[in-house]
């Protein structure tokens, strides 16, 4: 069985860290973070992403591909090839590892879309991307896209976060941020594409609970287009940041505030403009609103931000040291990251935390 | 004329618990008691009046007949009335245990009803709704709860979110800055807000009396959901309650004055009802009385007819344009609901209303009830609102306007799990006719169109009204939709949801028993075992 059969429910640890003045950092330290919190995963899927980490071509997709069969990397390629200009073409290096099991063929492709597309449609680069990890996914057996942003990539496989972590040589790697997940699944899907970070483009989720409202989610979702694969939350997660934010133009932080809804007893208590905003959110976007315990992080360029559900069914926490700001499901992992902390907070039920570059910083 | 029909019940009266009081005997409206009068007090008459019929008194000195209470088994309805106020407990209803030839398909209420024709040539009436052993989708439905991977919610100690709003949504928000922060910059279309996703069905003043109305009207306001006049009209009476009253167009328009559109906070057009697909209403003269006649704008004694159809509306053109007039008549500050009877070809039927303009569909299943349906449409027409509802939620999703419009669900709502299965299924709220009538003392006889309620519900008798304490009835509403309330957080709780919009639409956490592949798909359900 693989992901996207069945809805696998699951425990997780998660854990991010972003430089806010964009220095770049190895992958020592999100490694250290996410291996502290052994007890919340079970080897069945650990997974990492990385921000800032192409420099020499952060004007390219960066694409990440696993294949299962030979033949899936002959047609992905044809396909890619068809549709985009393809800079480099290499496999993802990786190192044997123990408690790593047979891993699939492993590939990432810097590109860039084709101005004429054989349908002749007019698309913006990052429309034509996600037209081909949707194609690539849901159409060509035993190919999967696991990472289509520019530099940046996603890490994953199935075993324990540090043995991913030693897996992918993320020592190798420096970004000024990453997030990390370590997940507990309660049945064995054994594929790796099910491990998380989810990564569409440059955003990323990782997430630590269950939907309860995934049913009315996905048909809200599949309203508008979207078809959900993987039955997972992240993807519903991802997917309503999406439709929210990209396609809808909702303040980021206002979709956080539909997504974990304040109650109607504190909108009540509003002054007017505010109540005015938040009965909107809640009237239109109700079907998106996320229910059941979960604590987020949500990752995309220059930003990493922080999501607990509405009455803190799951925990999450958050730090800060120096120009490091971290989050994770525990104090612990935040500290074996960057050491003692100069600050440490809850985030609170319902409450987000948003950490941006600082003014001025490019990476 | 007795005629062949036997009597449905027999009304047994315990004479050595009776007292004699006659309470009952003045109580049955259908006349179905009576006093008979033994030899005690027929000699205490001869003394007070003078009577020359001594034969009749001795015979009853010879045989020894005490006074006492007798029924006329034929016309008990089984309304309970009685049984209920004996202060001594004394009378007790069944059913007719008269046997026949058992014949399957030769039922006793086959029989009975070509007895009743082939003595009266009429068309068959009833009352309520369709009591047919139709397969209820309901009862093989069962809901999810939550265990290990996902905690349930307690909602003694956590809040529980049951507010809904019944109005047109448009698909994004779009947000302006401002000094103190992002400024709502679309503007909402009119929307009515409900403190429990469940409002009183459409029941006019003339099918039900004024008390019931009022009782309703006291129990919307308290409970902070809607009543709906149903076609009937608005009494002055319940002006007070205006904002928590729904007003109704429906194809006679009765009792509709621009006045009227605008007292509401929604108004409703009523294009078919679940007892009565395609048929008209029939209220008649004799239940119209000085009251209902200012109401309904009608003279004194008239029947009030309601045309099948409405004459303004052959096609769905036509409807969009009586909704516009409705906006426009109400200058675009409330919603505008069309109440439909659910049939083969809802979805399609609720598509194109989403698209004539409505802000909130309210859709009627087979089960809903009347105060006066043809027996053999209530039985026999129309389909369960749970596919309906399942078909029109679909449908409405497939061509990306679900957000255009509200929709409420009735027909045979019998309590909070129908309602919590319905909210799953996609109803953004569920309407109560029957339930409510229950509440407030009714016993399901059946007998609205005769208009001898002796409960004081269907009926316009002033001897009859004046039992329904429109106080004591709306406290017994109240109660019910607190009850059906209390029992909804519960049910949110055990699925881990602390607001029920994340239950609406959430098919995933319904599972079928004992139904169909088809019956599954087009509930979009999932058997019972298998898992997410």
């Amino acid at each position: 069985m693989r992901e996207g059969m069945v809805r696998i429910p699951s425990g997780c640890a998660i854990s991010g860290i972003i430089s806010t003045k964009g220095i770049r950092f190895n992958g020592e330290a999100i490694t250290r973070s996410i291996a502290c919190m052994h007890e919340r995963a079970n080897g069945l899927g650990g997974g990492f992403v990385g921000y800032g980490i192409y420099p020499a071509y952060r004007d390219l997709y960066a694409l990440h591909l696993m294949y299962e069969t030979a033949q899936a990397r002959t047609d992905t390629e044809e396909y890619l090839g068809r549709h985009f200009t393809v800079h480099q073409a290499e496999p993802i290096p990786t190192r044997k590892t123990a408690g790593v099991g047979e891993a699939p063929m492993l590939w990432r492709y810097f590109v860039w879309p084709k101005e004429e597309s054989e349908d002749g449609a007019d698309r913006d680069g990052d429309d034509y991307v996600t037209a081909f990890v949707m194609t690539v996914n849901g159409r060509i057996p035993g190919a999967f896209v696991f990472s289509s942003g520019r530099n940046m990539g996603v890490f994953k496989g199935v075993g324990f976060p540090a043995d991913i972590a030693r897996f992918f040589r993320l020592e190798e790697y420096e970004g000024y941020m990453w997030v990390s997940h370590g997940r507990f699944p309660t049945n064995t899907p054994g594929w790796w594409g099910g491990a998380h970070p989810l990564g569409i483009l440059d955003w990323s989720v990782v997430h630590n609970g269950e939907v309860s409202s995934y049913g009315i989610n996905k048909r809200y979702l599949e309203m508008f287009g979207y078809c959900l694969e993987l039955q997972t939350d992240t993807e519903v997660i991802a997917y309503l940041f999406d439709l929210l934010h990209r396609r809808h133009g909702v303040p980021l932080d206002l979709v956080c505030r539909a997504l974990t809804a304040p109650f109607w007893k504190d909108i009540d208590r509003y002054e007017e403009r505010e109540r005015a905003v938040y009965t909107a959110l809640r009237r239109v976007y109700g079907s998106a609103m996320l229910n059941g315990p979960f604590s987020i992080i949500v990752a995309f360029n220059g930003t990493m931000l922080g999501l607990n559900d509405r009455i803190k069914l799951r925990p999450m926490v958050c730090g800060r040291k120096d120009h490091f700001i971290l989050m994770g499901s525990e104090e612990s992992a935040l500290r074996e990251a960057v050491g003692d902390l100069d600050a440490v907070w809850n985030i609170r039920a319902g409450e987000r935390f948003i950490a941006r570059l600082e003014e001025g910083v490019t990476v | 004329m007795r005629g062949y029909l036997p009597p449905e019940y027999l009304v047994h009266i315990d004479h050595g618990k009776c007292r004699r009081c006659g309470n009952c005997v003045r109580n049955c409206a259908f006349g179905a008691l009576q006093f008979e009068h033994g030899a005690w007090q027929q000699i205490m008459r001869i003394f007070q009046h003078g009577q020359d019929d001594l034969q009749q008194v001795f015979d009853k000195i010879k045989e020894n007949v005490p006074d006492r209470v007798v029924a006329d088994h034929h016309k008990c309805v089984q309304c309970h009335y009685c049984v209920t106020h004996c202060p001594e407990g004394a009378i007790s209803v069944q059913p007719n245990p008269l046997a026949y030839r058992g014949n399957y398909h030769w039922q006793p209420h086959h029989l009975k009803n070509i007895w009743l024709q082939a003595e009266t040539g009429g068309k068959l009436l009833t009352g309520a709704g369709n009591d047919k052993t139709y397969f209820s989708y309901f009862d093989h439905m069962v809901l999810d709860a939550c265990q290990v991977t996902n905690p349930s919610i307690d909602p003694l100690r956590e809040p529980m979110e049951l507010r809904t709003y019944l109005g047109s949504r448009p698909d994004a928000l779009e947000f302006e800055s401002g000094p103190d922060g992002p400024v709502l910059k679309t503007k909402l279309a009119p929307a009515v807000r409900l403190e429990t996703p469940l409002v009183f069905a459409g029941m006019s003043y003339g099918a039900v009396s004024l008390n019931a109305h009022k009782a309703l009207a006291m129990a919307a306001k308290a409970c902070g959901i809607l009543m709906n006049t149903g076609e009937g009209g608005l009494h002055t009476d319940l002006y007070p309650y205006a904002d928590w009253i729904m007003v109704q167009v429906a194809s006679g328009r009765f009792g509709i004055d621009p006045d009227y559109l605008r007292r509401g906070v929604a108004v409703e057009i009523k294009i078919g009802q679940g007892a009565k697909p395609g048929i008209g209403g029939h209220l008649p003269g004799e239940k119209v009385d000085e009251e209902v006649s200012r109401t309904r704008m009608i003279p004194v004694g008239s029947d009030a007819l309601s045309p099948a159809p409405h004459h303004d509306i052959y096609s769905i053109e036509d409807l969009s344009q009586l909704i516009y007039a409705l906006k426009e008549a109400t200058e675009y500050t409330k919603p505008v609901a069309v109440k439909i009877a659910a049939v083969h070809n809802v979805a399609a039927i609720a598509s194109g209303i989403a698209r004539a303009g409505a802000d909130i569909i309210t859709i009627d299943g087979f089960r809903g009830g009347t105060g006066a349906t043809p027996l053999i449409i209530r039985d026999h027409v129309g389909i369960p609102i749970e596919m309906a509802l399942a078909a029109v939620d679909d449908r409405l999703r497939q061509e990306g306007i679900r957000n255009r419009v509200s929709l409420v669900a009735s027909g045979g709502i019998r309590h909070s799990g129908d309602v919590a299965k319905a909210i799953a299924l996609g109803a953004d709220a569920v309407a109560i006719g029957t339930a409510a009538l229950i509440a407030m003392g009714c016993r399901l006889c059946q007998k609205c169109y005769t208009g001898n309620c002796n409960w004081g519900i269907a009926t316009q008798k002033p001897e009859l009204t004046a039992r329904l304490d429109p106080e004591r009835a709306a406290e017994r509403l109240v109660n019910l939709i607190r009850g059906w309330s209390l029992e909804l957080k519960e049910i949110l709780g055990a699925l881990g949801l602390n607001a029920v919009e994340s239950l609406r639409g959430s098919r995933l956490r319904l599972r079928g028993i004992g139904l169909s592949e088809s019956d599954l798909r087009v509930l979009g359900i999932k058997n019972a075992g298998v898992g997410a």
